[in-house]
Order: C-alpha cells, then structure tokens, then sequence
C-alpha cells in the first residue's frame, strides 16, 4: 500500500533540476505588464496630495493608479469585520502601507518609477510599543478577552510560593523563499484568471470577484505550489491578486505583480510578537495550584488574522499542564506596524512559550530540575496512550464496529482551561522514552560537571513538550472538498482544497488516493490548485492539509471504487465486497483484472469514473467568546531536547544536539514527517535565537531583508539532530489514523530558549529571565543579570 | 557590449549592458527560470550558478550581482545545465531527491548547484559551502546527508568546460606573479553606443583611464557596488570592470611581506593564508559566503570604505600597509589612516588601491566576529588582537575594531594601556576603561551601543583567556 511509504516529494525531480514552475516562472502572453506600489514612507498620518507626474513620465510607465481609479471596493481585508484600503484613500497607517500602484512595461520599470512619487503629508506620532497602545487603549475588541476556569486568586492565595514575571518574545518574519507573487490573465466576458502565490484561493477568488464587481463563477484562481509559504500566503496575497485583475481590466492584458524582497517584507506582516506577564502560585512539589496570564499581542494596524491567532495563544497557555485554577487576559493591541498575520502555529508558539517560561522559572525558585516540575505538572496519561489503543473508532473498516468502548477503562475526566476534554494525552510515555533515548539524566549531570570547571563557555539542556490543537478554531473552515477523475487508460487524476507550500500535501494525498484504488502512486497525478476544481475551500492552514483533503480524497476514490466493484461483481456474479483493489489489480473471486482492464471495461459499461468527495470535521464545538467547548478534533504531541553552549563574554551561542519524538499519530509518510518535524524545529529555533525584528523609533522596520534579518543557516541546524516518530495511531478516526504534523514541531524550538536560560543560569544566582529572541545581546545581558 | 560567453556547454554572444545583471537576463532574457530570485542582494543563494575560467577553475557565484560584462570568455553553468544531455540526473540531484532535500524546492536549485561546486571541488566542509544558501523549510539536515552521499560519486563528463574555450587573455586571474602589464592585449574598446563600459587589461591601461574618467566606478567583485544596481535602481555610468587587470591579481607571499593585488578574491586570499595566517584564514571563512567569496575582492572591500567590513579590522591590527595608484603616482600609507570617517577615505579623484600588503608573520594574532548569526552575517562588533608578548609582558599591540565607530579603527588608548605591562588579569582589567575612550559606539539593529562597548570589552578579556588555555569558543564545544 502507498500510505506510510517514505516516497519523495512529488516535484522533488522537478525542484533539483529547476523544472518546478513558480508564479514568476510561468510562461505570460506577449505584452504583459508588471506592477508595483508606491510606498507611503511614514508610520502614520494623512496624505494631504500626491504629484505623480515624475511616475507617470518615468519610462515604461503604462499607467498610475490611485484610490481613485479603483472600480469596485477598495478593500483587501480577508474579515468582513475590518477594512483595509488595497490603496489608501488618504490615511496612513503604516511605514510600507501601498499609496499608488504603478502599470509598466517590466518589472524594474514599475520599481523605479514607483519610487518617484512626491507625498505631501500630515504625519501623527506613531502608536508602536505595547505601553503606548495601552495608554491610547487602541485595541480590538471592546476590551482584553478573558478566559478563566475556577478562582486563581484564591487558589494562589493558598500557595506555599508565588512566583511572577514577565517575558517578551519577538516576531518572526516569513521568509518564504519566494515572495509574494500574483498573474492576472484577462479572459473573454470580463472574466479573470488568476494565478497566485496563495495558501486560500477560494479567498483570492472571492476577493478579485469583490473587485471587479463580478460573481465569483467569473474568477478562476489556481496555484500549483508556492516557494514557502508558514501563514505568510494566508491572507497577504490578496493586495497583489487585487492589484493584478484590477490592472488587466484596466488595460486588457496581462498583469504580474511580485514584490522584491524588501518590498515584501515592508508591506506584509509577520508573527504577532507578545509579552506574557504571569503570576504564579504553587505548592511544595512545584505543582501549579493556580495561575493568571497576561497576554499583550501587537496585533499591527489591521485585523486581519488577529483575533483567532490571539484565541489560539490563549488555548496554548497551558500547553501541557493541567491547570485547575486558571485566568488568560487577552490583550489585542493595535499598532502603527505592518499588520501582524498567521504563522505557522498561528498565536498556539507564543501562548506556549507563556507557559514553558513559568516551568522553568518554578524550577529555578525549587531548584528542582525543569523536567521533574514539568512531568509533575502534566495531563493525566490517556488509557491505551501507550499501545495506541484507546481509539475512538477502529482503525479499518475490518475491524470492530465503531466507539466500542466496552473494553476501555473510563479515564478520569480532565479538560483543558476551555474545557475540552484530553482523552489522548500521551507524553507521560513520550517523553518517558525520550528522556531515556536522549540520555538526558546522565547529559545534565555532564552539563553540570562541565560548568563546574569552565568558566567562560558554559552549557545548557532543556527539555520541553508540545502538545498542540488541530482544527480551525473557526468550526466552519474545518471542511474539504476533492475531485478524482479515473480515465479509461487507467490513469487517475486528482484535485483536491489543498495547496502546496512545500510541506509534501500533494504527496500524501496522492498515497491516500494510490491506496484506494490499490495501484501504483505513479498512476496519480495531481495539477494545480484550482478554484474551478473544487469551490469554497478554506486556507491551507491550521496543519489541517492532510488530514481534511486526504479524507476527502478518500471520499472520491471510494465513490468510484465502489462503483467500478459493484458492476465487477455483477459481471463476475461475486460480492462488491468481495472485489479487492490490490497491487495494480482488480480481483473478484478467482478473476484477476489489470487496474486498466478493470477501468476500460467500467467505462464501456457506462460507469462513472469522476467523483467529487467531501469531509467535515466532526465533533468540533466552540464559543470563542464564553471560552468554552472542543474546538479541536485532537490533539498532536512532541517533545525535545536541546543542548546548548554560550560564551558568557560575548554571548554568542550554538544549538549543539537536538532530540525529538514526536508523534505523527500512523504516518502517511514518515520521511516527509520527518522533514517537517525537522525543518520546524529548526524555524522555532530561529524564532527565538537569531531572527530579531528591530523597528526604529519613527515605525521603520529596520530589519528588512537577509542582510539584517537572519534565518537560521546550514551551520545553525543542531550538530547532532536525532528525530524520532512516536510511532502509534491517532486514537480519532483520521486519515489512516495519521495525525498533522505542519505546525506542532515549530514549537519544540521552545527547548533551545529554556536550554539557554539553563546555561546562563549557570553563571549565577538570579534567574535569567531571558527574553527572547535570545540574541547574543540578550545572552550576555541575561548573564550580566544573573552574575548580579 | 558584445560578450561571448558559454552558457550551459553552448557559446552564446549578447550585448549586455554595465547595469544588467545574469540572474535577470537568465529568467527574462533566455527564459531560464529554473535559477530564483529570493532577495536580489546575494544574501540567500536561490541564484546560485556556477562560472567557471582557466585560472580559478569552476566556483559558485550569486547571479543577481554578476553584470553580463563580468562573464565574457567565462562559461556559466546554471541549473538546468546540470543534468546530462540525456536527461541523467547529476550526483548531487539524485542524492538530493533520495534524502528529502527539498520542500517548496525554490532554494533548492541554487542550493543544488552549491552542492555540485562543492562536489567538483571535493570540498567537505558542508556548512561553509551551504553559507550561502538559505532554506526556509529543511533545517538543512537532508541537504547536508545528500550532499554527503554524493561526495563519493565522480563528476560527471558533461560538467567539464573545454578549456580551449576560456578567452585567458581577458579572464585571466594570474595566479603567478608575472609581470603582464608591458605586454598586456589591448582593452576592450568601448564603442560609441556604450561608452560607458571600459574593460582594462591591466593596472596601467586602468591607471591611463581612471585618470581621464575620475567619476566613474571602479566594479571588481560588485558584491557591493552590485546592490545600486539591484537595489539603488541605479544605472551604474560609467563603469570600468577590473576582472580583466591580471596584474592586480598577484599574491606575493615573502618572508618578511605579504602583499595581496587589490583584485585578489576573498576565497584566493583565504586559501593564501591557510599556511602563513590560519588565523586569518579561519577568521575570513566568516567573510560573507562561498559564492560571495569567489566574486568579492580584497581592495573592493578595503575601499568601499564600510566601518563594518570583514578585512579591515584584520588587516590594521597585522599593521597593514595600503597601495595606492593614480596615474603613475605610487603612494603608500597604513591601512587605518586611509579610513578618514564615515564614508570618506584618503583616495584622491582618480587614485585606486593597488595593493595592501602586511607582516608574513603574526602568531599573537586573534579575530573576533560577532553577529547574530554565525555565518554569512554583518558583525555587529569584530575585534582583531595582535599582541606580542615577551618574558610575560606585553611588548608591542595592535587592536583593532569593526562597528565601534564610523570607521574601522584602532583602539589607540588600550594599546596604550596594555603596552609593556605585564600580561596579566590585572592588567587586562586595567585596561578595560580605555575601551570608552577610544569607541562611541551606536545603537543599530545589530546591537545597542552598550551592548557593543562591553562586548568589546569581553574580546580583550577572552584573548587573554585564550593565551592561558581556557575553552572560550562555542564552536569548539561538542556534544
């Protein structure tokens, strides 16, 4: 069978020989026009008048837009709760916030000429810090969105110890090897073709058809893969998709619009940045007897994606840890910055960060090493969690019907803050294993020894766990549509909701779909994206790519196959049930059908070999505004160790040795796991170490290419990186029991910071209260601190 | 201009101009898109191809800075010229597939032309090779095991440029240290459509030029000057190319005297002074990245003047000398009096640097670079120590930073507080409040100012930490 094989990424021979087509890279009809927007250079204010004149007689010049010149709504926004203005009709917002747009004959002809624009402006003082956008009480939502479970005041009250603190934790910016890009294609009728870096089509469909003041049925978007994407495509693509359609009805041609990198990163937004103030109380053992957290997230000047990102910081701030006695305020502070958007995790990272600072900080008050206090705070262990059992529903149809509960024990209810209930918590095993495989006990106990003796490199080790919700938090995204096509030669094409940004989607579905029809992955192709394909899909987003459009893709092919197997039965006089798709074949009873004979002869007998599937998530129920009910399906779990060292004189420092187990529930694809698992530790662990956005006092974003902003580098991946699948099913019915794996591996990044605090706590005394992203500076400052 | 080059094993003229650089002509131009753009500042490695000419073999280079005047008689292999005529996969491509080494693939074509310049040189050193080269989905971890299991497989044939081909005349890097400016072949004639390009075939004919033509702009490796073009949006003017000048390609390694041509690479220089500096060689493989390297110069990097150079501050404390030409003016002066302040330096109109040339010997030699990331980053502070210690004190200092101060610089007053005491704690100590005399640092995003003086200030302290055996560099630390 196709699922669980280690198979490459489908373009893998297509990206090493540089065949793979990207938005820039597709072939455009002669006379294309490129764009760009002119940039208002202020952080907030009003535009008084604009002289154009210079960009209109710059050469290649075709056209200058402003607000003006827009035929239908001027608005970009993604949420019908907040506007924003594709060009500003006069009030400025941010440093990098589109004015004008450029039409020109090539790509640096629109750069230049966009830079000669004169603004006469009136600027305000910008709203930028946390303080500032609390003094101005400039936020969304009418005030600070609380949840809270029992009364932790009083149960602080009755702690032995209470412990308070604060912690900043920077932003991240995409970085997305390939910038945002957008082709509009000019049909007949009026209608619009556009191809789009995107993760949600159906929105760049809906928002170009809002533009042009057309029906959606008149917008066509597709996209065959993006250059990375991690929630940078989520919603940021619409400006250019807008811009582009609106430009090619202008002039009747086609449009490209990319942004260069610096562009890219002054207009678009990036990982909310936040500070998590908490107050603590506990018992002797370290136990959390109650807790209060402060969220204050810089949400930037837009909406956009803030509000469910923030819910989600909120629905991670207990990570791991049973809290009975618990608040979480919310504070969702507006800023005069690039307007904050998803990034893998989507607010879940900075809400656990919360957490994993206050273990580490009980574990320095106690002095108890980080681990124990952590283990002594967690979840109960799920029944089963060890042997996979405990499932909900059987893992195949062969098996017992399904919730045959008959034989489980009944676990002892615990919920989350928001009372959902943890029915599979497993990481009382996971990390039991990987305490043992890491050899953390007898590596601390070294760490220690080492630190003892040297005194200008001093080491550290963290262990940290993840325990992450899958689904859409907004219930009605949480569904899937797919569209399977067998032709009569035996070849299947496929298409589903899904996008793929890299994370090997494309892949997986294709072994669901192999699997179905018991046939060779070779037999499946899978094209673009396509709004026409498949309508009113939701973002590829929230890790929910596989594991909603694998469903729905199963949902197609069983369609066929039950169709192709009821007229085989009927010819052969068997059972349906009795024909079985296996090994390229079609047997029924004693006849054995090539896949293709099987195929050619359904088609002759006038089957139908087309099928549209559909999945929705089930059991999904939440209140975002009481704060309460499943707003996940389930629940995926990791965890790492991080070792660490730092030069106390410099603070320069360097991830030594990583391990991970993480659980992948029944892979799909356990190579492609891997790589997601790997390639997200090593993104957390450059949210918190070496990618620091820096803003200057005037709202400029500081840090705005590769030169100033730094991605983790090949010499920056741990030197010893061992990573591991926990290797047992999801104990929902998902795809064949897999579970996602897109976001919840950034956050086992979360170990290298506590790794470092764990070195610099070795300097001192005090604890260090490192902020992060823990850059040499803020190292060596934490080490400064600690030395008293 | 005309430029005949080779492009992917076939030779190919085109008139190119000063200001067009091969990653655009190769995605709109020759509808070669497999080669990316990811930031168009040689900061990401998605352009990485490779250029390859009779004297510096094959190497990786970023496409978004080489101008197509850079290329004539050179031969560019990009990626989709790494596969066999019949399609069979290079080493490196297959190894790439079977390890996972992409995700959304668009670093990884130029990542896998990184690998293949690694592979046909046999380097091993997987992390400097791959500098360069950013992936934001990997971690790398799938790129460095394909690149290990390609290193035992041969070159292919077809990766080979005939070397009948390489004009030599006109690339030629003179790796000897012969005279060829007497009989040297003439210039490229600029014609009267582009009369902005001039392409000297030695110092002299540039040194004739320069003099007649002072507003013009010297482009050697055009890692830096490259970025008005990309992202100034600036047309060059008038621009004279000096990869052609062999003779300011020397390296003259003496007993006593080092002296490097200003045309010297960055990765030449580095190899040069594996034997006589290891300490600088180690110190110049945090200089940018490979591909960066192998096109950037060492009196580009000098004189473009920047207070946070790689070089400088390295070359002032081995007490380098600067060589100056203008015409047939020769002048000669230390390296940290040319850096006047913050873009402005002792060169007079039409003068260029000719050489820089330092001690063959420096074994108290120390460099330090910090940034926030290790590789391929701007320090934030660096700090060169070249101390001579003899009976237990110090006899002679020579220190120098970057980024304390608009120029690179001399710590002048700790020199002075070290000098011909006794190498102790105490004295290092001593000598600590002499670091704010000499610096008023900044506040950047690279660091507060006083991040920066106590950072500075721990270099000294971790030098002489270093002299009594102390561990004090993490990446010497294993797990």
């Amino acid at each position: 069978m196709s699922v669980a094989r280690p198979l490459p990424h489908d373009s893998a021979r297509l990206h090493v020989t540089g065949e793979a087509r990207y938005v820039d890279d597709i072939p455009v009809p002669a006379g294309c026009l490129h764009l760009a927007f002119g940039l208002s250079d202020f952080a907030a204010g009003t535009v008084a008048e604009m002289d154009l004149d210079a960009v209109r007689a710059a050469p290649g010049v075709v056209a200058v837009l402003t607000a003006a010149d827009l035929p239908g709504h001027n608005d970009i926004s993604t949420t019908p709760a907040f506007h924003e203005e594709l060009l500003s009709t006069g009030e400025v917002h941010y440093l990098g916030q589109p004015l004008f747009l450029v039409v020109a004959k090539s790509h640096i002809a629109a750069r230049k000429a966009a830079r000669l624009g004169k603004v006469t402006k009136t600027e305000r003082t910008p709203i930028l810090s946390v303080e500032e956008a609390l003094a101005a009480d400039w936020r969304f939502e009418d005030g600070p969105r609380i949840y809270q479970r029992g009364d932790p005041e009083a149960a602080i009250a009755t702690a032995s110890r209470v412990i308070e603190g604060s912690i900043e934790v920077g932003g991240q910016e995409h970085f997305y090897l390939e910038g945002q890009a957008s082709l509009a294609l000019p049909q007949e009728g009026g209608d619009m073709v556009v191809v789009c870096s995107t993760q949600h089509p159906s929105e760049i469909q809906h928002k170009v058809a809002e533009a042009l003041g057309l029906p959606m049925n008149a917008v066509r978007v597709e996209i065959r893969r993006m250059g990375g994407a991690f929630g940078g495509k989520e919603s940021q693509g619409t400006a250019l998709a807008i811009a582009c359609a609106i430009a090619a009805r202008r002039t009747g041609r086609a449009c490209k619009m990319r942004y260069d990198r610096d562009d890219d990163m002054m207009v678009t937004g990036k990982r909310h940045d936040i500070r998590v103030d908490y107050r603590v109380g506990i018992d002797d053992g370290g136990r959390i007897l109650g807790i209060a957290f402060d969220h204050y997230m810089r949400c930037g000047w837009s909406l956009d994606l803030s509000l469910p990102v923030a819910d989600r910081a909120m629905l991670h701030a207990d990570n791991a840890y049973l809290l009975t006695d618990v608040r979480i305020t919310s504070h969702r502070l507006r800023t005069n910055m690039q307007s904050a958007t998803a990034f893998r995790g989507f607010g879940g990272p900075q809400g656990m960060v919360g957490i994993e600072r206050v273990m580490d900080h009980i574990a320095h008050v106690t002095g108890r090493d980080p681990l124990d206090v952590r283990v002594a705070n967690f979840y109960a262990e799920a029944p089963g969690a060890e042997d996979g059992g405990g499932l909900s529903a059987p893992r195949s149809p062969e098996a017992s019907p399904p919730e045959d509960i008959s034989k489980q024990k009944k676990p002892p209810v615990q919920t989350t803050p928001y009372g959902m209930e943890v029915e599979d918590f497993c990481l009382h095993g996971l990390v039991a294993e990987l305490v043992e495989t890491s050899e953390y006990r007898a590596r601390r106990a070294a760490i220690a020894a080492w630190n003892a003796t040297n005194g200008v490199v001093k080491r550290g080790i963290a262990l940290t766990p993840v325990k992450f919700g899958i689904s859409f938090t907004l219930t009605h995204l949480n569904q899937a549509g797919a569209l399977v096509h067998v032709y009569h030669d035996g070849s299947i094409h496929l298409n589903h909701g899904g996008t793929e940004m890299g994370q090997g989607l494309f892949q997986k579905v294709a072994q669901v779909a192999a699997s179905r029809f018991g046939v060779d992955i070779g037999r499946v192709k899978i094209t673009a994206t396509d709004t026409g394909k498949v309508p009113n899909t939701s973002a590829t987003a929230a890790s929910s790519g596989s594991d909603m459009n694998g469903m729905a893709v199963k949902a197609a092919c069983d369609q066929i196959r039950d169709r192709i197997a009821a007229f085989l039965a009927e010819r052969y006089q068997a059972k349906p049930a009795a024909v079985r798709f296996e090994g390229d074949r079609v047997e029924i009873g004693g006849e054995s059908l090539p896949f293709e004979t099987a195929v050619e002869m359904a088609y002759q007998a006038r089957i139908s070999l087309s099928a549209a599937g559909f999945y929705k998530t089930p059991k999904l129920a939440w209140d975002r505004i009481a704060g309460s009910g499943r707003p996940f399906f389930y629940f995926a779990y990791g965890a790492a160790v991080t070792e660490v060292a730092i030069d106390t004189l410099t603070g320069e420092n360097r991830i030594l040795r990583c391990d991970i187990l993480h659980d992948a529930g029944t892979s799909l694809n356990p190579a492609l796991d891997i790589g997601q698992i790997e390639g997200g530790y090593v993104q957390g662990a450059g949210w918190l170490t070496t990618e620091e956005l820096v803003w200057d006092g005037s709202g400029r974003l500081r840090t705005h290419a590769p030169s100033t902003y730094k991605i983790p580098a090949c010499g920056d991946r741990p030197e010893v990186f061992n990573v591991a699948l926990w290797d047992r099913a999801n104990r929902e019915d998902t795809i064949y029991r897999s579970k996602a794996v897109g976001e919840p591996p950034l956050m086992l990044g979360i170990s290298a910071l506590m790794a470092l605090s764990d070195a610099v706590a070795a300097c001192g005394p005090a604890y260090p209260a490192l902020d992060a992203p823990a850059t040499a500076e803020r190292v060596l400052m934490a080490v400064t601190r600690v030395q008293g | 201009m005309e430029i005949t080059f080779r492009l992917n094993g076939e030779t190919i003229q085109v008139n190119g101009t000063a200001s067009q650089m091969l990653l655009d002509w190769l995605r709109e131009d020759r509808g070669l898109t497999g080669t990316k753009e990811g930031c168009n500042e040689g900061d990401c490695g998605a352009c990485t191809v490779l250029l390859s000419d009779a004297e510096h073999g094959t190497r990786a280079i970023n496409a978004c800075l080489v101008p197509l005047p850079q290329l004539q008689g050179k031969a560019v292999r990009t990626v989709e010229g790494l596969s066999g005529p019949d399609g069979a996969l290079h080493p490196v491509q297959q190894a790439m597939i079977e390890h996972h080494g992409s995700q959304c693939g668009f670093c990884t074509p130029g990542i896998t032309v990184a690998l293949a310049a690694a592979h046909m040189t046999g380097r091993k050193d997987h992390d400097d090779q791959l500098a360069g080269n950013l992936c934001r989905c990997t971690g790398y971890t799938p790129i460095v095991r394909a690149a290990e299991a390609a290193a035992a497989l041969p070159v292919p044939d077809w990766m080979n440029e005939p070397d009948d081909f390489f004009c030599s005349e006109i690339s030629s890097g003179g790796l000897a240290t012969g005279e060829r400016g007497a009989d040297s072949p003439p210039a490229t004639v600029p014609s009267a459509s582009d009369a902005a390009v001039f392409l000297p075939r030695s110092s002299d004919q540039l040194a004739a030029w320069y003099l007649e033509h002072s507003g013009a702009r010297l482009f050697a490796g055009g890692t830096d000057l490259g970025l008005q073009v990309t992202k100034g949006l600036r047309d060059l003017g008038q621009v004279a190319f000096l990869h052609g000048c062999a003779d300011l390609q020397t390296i003259d390694i003496g007993p006593e005297e080092i002296r490097l041509g200003a045309g010297v690479t960055i990765s030449r220089m580095l190899e040069a002074m594996r034997a006589p500096h290891p300490v600088l060689a180690d110190f110049l493989t945090r200089f940018a990245s490979v591909q960066i390297r192998n096109m950037a110069t060492i009196g580009g990097n000098i004189a473009n003047g920047s207070p946070i150079g790689d070089s400088p501050p390295a070359l002032i404390a081995l007490g380098a000398i600067l060589h100056l030409r203008r015409g047939d003016d020769r002048r000669s002066l230390p390296l940290e009096s040319f850096f006047l302040e913050y873009g402005r330096q002792d060169r007079r109109p039409g003068e260029f640097v000719e050489a820089v040339s330092f001690p063959a010997q420096a074994p108290g030699l120390a460099c330090y670079k910090i940034s926030k990331r290790f590789d391929q980053d701007i320090s934030a502070v660096c700090g060169c120590f070249n101390l001579t210690i003899e009976a237990g004190t110090v006899a002679s200092a020579r220190i120098a930073f970057g980024g304390m101060a608009g120029i690179p610089a001399r710590a002048s007053a700790v020199e002075a507080a070290l000098t011909g005491k006794p190498w102790t704690d105490e004295t290092v100590a001593a000598a600590l409040p002499a670091f704010a005399q000499d610096f008023t640092p900044l506040s950047d995003m690279r660091g507060s100012a006083g991040y920066r003086l106590l950072a500075a200030q721990n270099l000294l302290r971790r030098y002489f930490a270093e002299t009594s055996g102390a561990v004090t560099n993490v990446r010497e630390v294993h797990p």
